[in-house]
């Protein structure tokens, strides 16, 4: 999970003498009183239906906290001085009361920033953005090119994220966030999407595709191959002071020097996830019932959650390393990323399955997954499924599925059994978002 | 970078300033960095700054030590650099 921060330096040294109890990294991984920032998903809806979703958004749930209820969860952040919040989806912006929150959150000093498919930021929404300091917006797209990008988000995205990009341009803002995912058909396009970044003005923003949501059904086809990790890895080193990641390469410190960043899993240290029923889960990438540490309707709030969560506290504990102490680079990567693990069936104290020194597939080996997060195995899933179940969404398999639905799409998906995909689940959520995503926070002092 | 400790500072109004048990952490929504301050100490530096002529009348009034005032400098630099904490104009200079 992306859970640091984007943060600089990690574990940053003490300029100050004396008191200084060791890193950063070390501070944090016992937990803050209130969350540097969260991430937020204020609706399952999306226009979209990407087939990486982490949050499996596509139709709303009647559930929903109303609009009086996410003012009384952004009063308890400001009472917490939560920073900021990310605010993702589904596609935030179709909620007819997204710019009165907004407008909300800013004025209670809780910052905002918003991932969206851009389907909504026409001349006027990139004019009222260009003229705030405390809102900022990541552009999510996939794929350099209409090709690679529209056979994983949908046909149209493409074009309707540079729409948007182009009108923020426009509007003069600078340094608004292009967000990609991480597949094995973008990392190709790395210098490509740079490329498109600075022809807007944008700030490149690199993130992890986990397994989470409908991404545990094309992990196996879009997750980035061994080669290119390290690819990734030597271009993150060369390029890290360009670029933002959320922190969510810290598996890849383990090739050899540390990445920027906290290198540090924050879920529910630093970090944790709203969802739009007022779920908290330690983290985005962990939309599970293993993870759910309580819900804002609760009679403490969400700040009862944050501070009295028996996972929380579990969460907080300091880390064994299990499996992975005895590995030279467990420093560097602390074992990745816990949604990673969960959700390709790893016991949480092993290694990623992406591990880059190769302990992962091992591990998927000895518990039967192959290299992969398939079904029928033993493998966790999400029973919270918003996915949508008609055009666009694509093709799932199982009973109840449209085969066919949306058209063509170049990536195969995984077949869901029925019985593991009621009508029930949530809908997708079109971005990678780290709840500390945004973050360029330095060690000072 | 070098910090001048004779000169008045003050924290950056877009800087939200937020206490944890090791020190503080601080989050400038201008460049929407975060940074953090390791001890008590120099949080109450900080904090005062605005109160003080200079930013070494904060660092003695809260018992920073002579011998340790270039790292405390060198820590003042480094939220300089940042914008964190930023020059005050002298009162003095309205006259």
């Amino acid at each position: 999970m992306t859970l640091a921060p984007d943060m600089a330096p990690p574990g940053g040294r003490s300029a100050v003498p004396g008191t200084a109890p060791g890193k950063l990294t070390d501070l944090f991984s016992l937990g803050l009183d209130a969350p540097i920032c969260l991430t937020w998903e204020l609706t399952y809806a999306c226009n979209l239906s990407c087939v990486h979703c982490l949050s499996s958004s596509g139709r709303r749930d009647p559930r929903e906290l109303s609009t009086a209820e996410c003012k009384a969860v952004i009063d308890t952040l400001e009472r917490m001085q939560v920073f900021y919040v990310n605010i993702g989806g589904g596609e935030p912006t179709v909620r007819p009361d997204f710019w009165e929150l907004v407008d909300y959150a800013t004025a209670h000093h809780v910052g905002v920033k918003f991932s969206t498919n851009g389907v909504r930021l026409d001349a006027a929404a990139a004019a009222r953005l260009a003229a705030s300091d405390y809102v900022d917006v990541q552009i999510s797209l996939d794929g350099a090119t209409r090709e690679v990008n529209d056979a994983v988000r949908g046909p149209g995205s493409f074009d309707t994220a540079l729409r948007a990009m182009q009108h923020l341009a426009d509007a003069g803002l600078r340094g608004f966030k292009l967000s990609v995912v991480m597949t094995r058909h973008n990392i190709p396009q790395i210098d490509q999407f740079k490329a498109i970044a600075d022809r807007f003005g944008a700030q490149l923003r690199l993130t992890r595709l986990r397994p989470s949501g409908r991404g545990a059904d094309t992990w196996d086809e879009l997750h980035p191959l061994p080669e290119q990790q390290r690819q990734l890895y030597d271009w993150l080193v060369a390029h890290g002071d360009q670029v933002l990641t959320g922190d969510s390469f810290f598996h890849l410190s383990a090739f050899g020097g540390a990445l920027p960043g906290l290198n540090l899993c924050g879920a529910g240290r630093v970090v944790c996830l709203i969802d739009p029923v007022g779920d908290v889960y330690a983290c985005p990438f962990a939309i599970h019932e293993n993870f759910l540490a309580g819900n804002v309707r609760d009679g403490g709030g969400f700040e009862g959650v944050w501070k009295t969560s028996a996972l929380f506290a579990d969460l907080r504990k300091p880390d064994t390393g299990g499996a992975c102490k005895s590995c030279g680079f467990y420093d560097s990567c602390r074992g990745g990323c816990m949604a990673a693990k969960f959700f390709t069936g790893l016991p949480l104290d092993g290694p990623d399955p992406e591990c880059v020194q190769g302990y992962g597939e091992a591990a998927l080996a000895s518990v039967g997954s192959g290299a992969s997060a398939g079904v029928g195995r033993g493998v966790p899933r999400s029973s919270v499924d918003h996915s949508h179940r008609t055009s666009p969404a694509r093709p799932r398999g199982g009973a109840g599925s449209a085969p066919g639905a949306g058209g063509p799409v170049p990536v195969t998906i995984g077949v869901r059994p029925a019985a593991s995909a009621p009508l029930g689940r949530p809908p997708a959520h079109d971005c990678d978002e780290s709840p500390l995503a945004g973050f360029t926070p330095r060690p000072d002092a | 970078m070098t910090f001048d400790l004779d000169r008045a500072w003050q924290v950056d109004p877009r800087v939200s300033m937020r206490p944890e048990p090791f020190g503080a952490l601080l989050y400038h929504f201008g460049t929407r960095r975060l940074s953090f301050l390791k001890n008590q100490t120099v949080l109450a530096v900080v904090r005062s700054l605005a109160d003080h002529p200079s930013a070494r009348s904060a660092c003695l009034a809260a018992g920073v030590p002579e011998a340790e005032l270039p790292a405390y400098a060198r820590a003042l630099a480094t939220l300089a650099e940042s914008t964190m904490i930023s020059e005050r104009i002298s009162h003095d200079s309205r006259a």
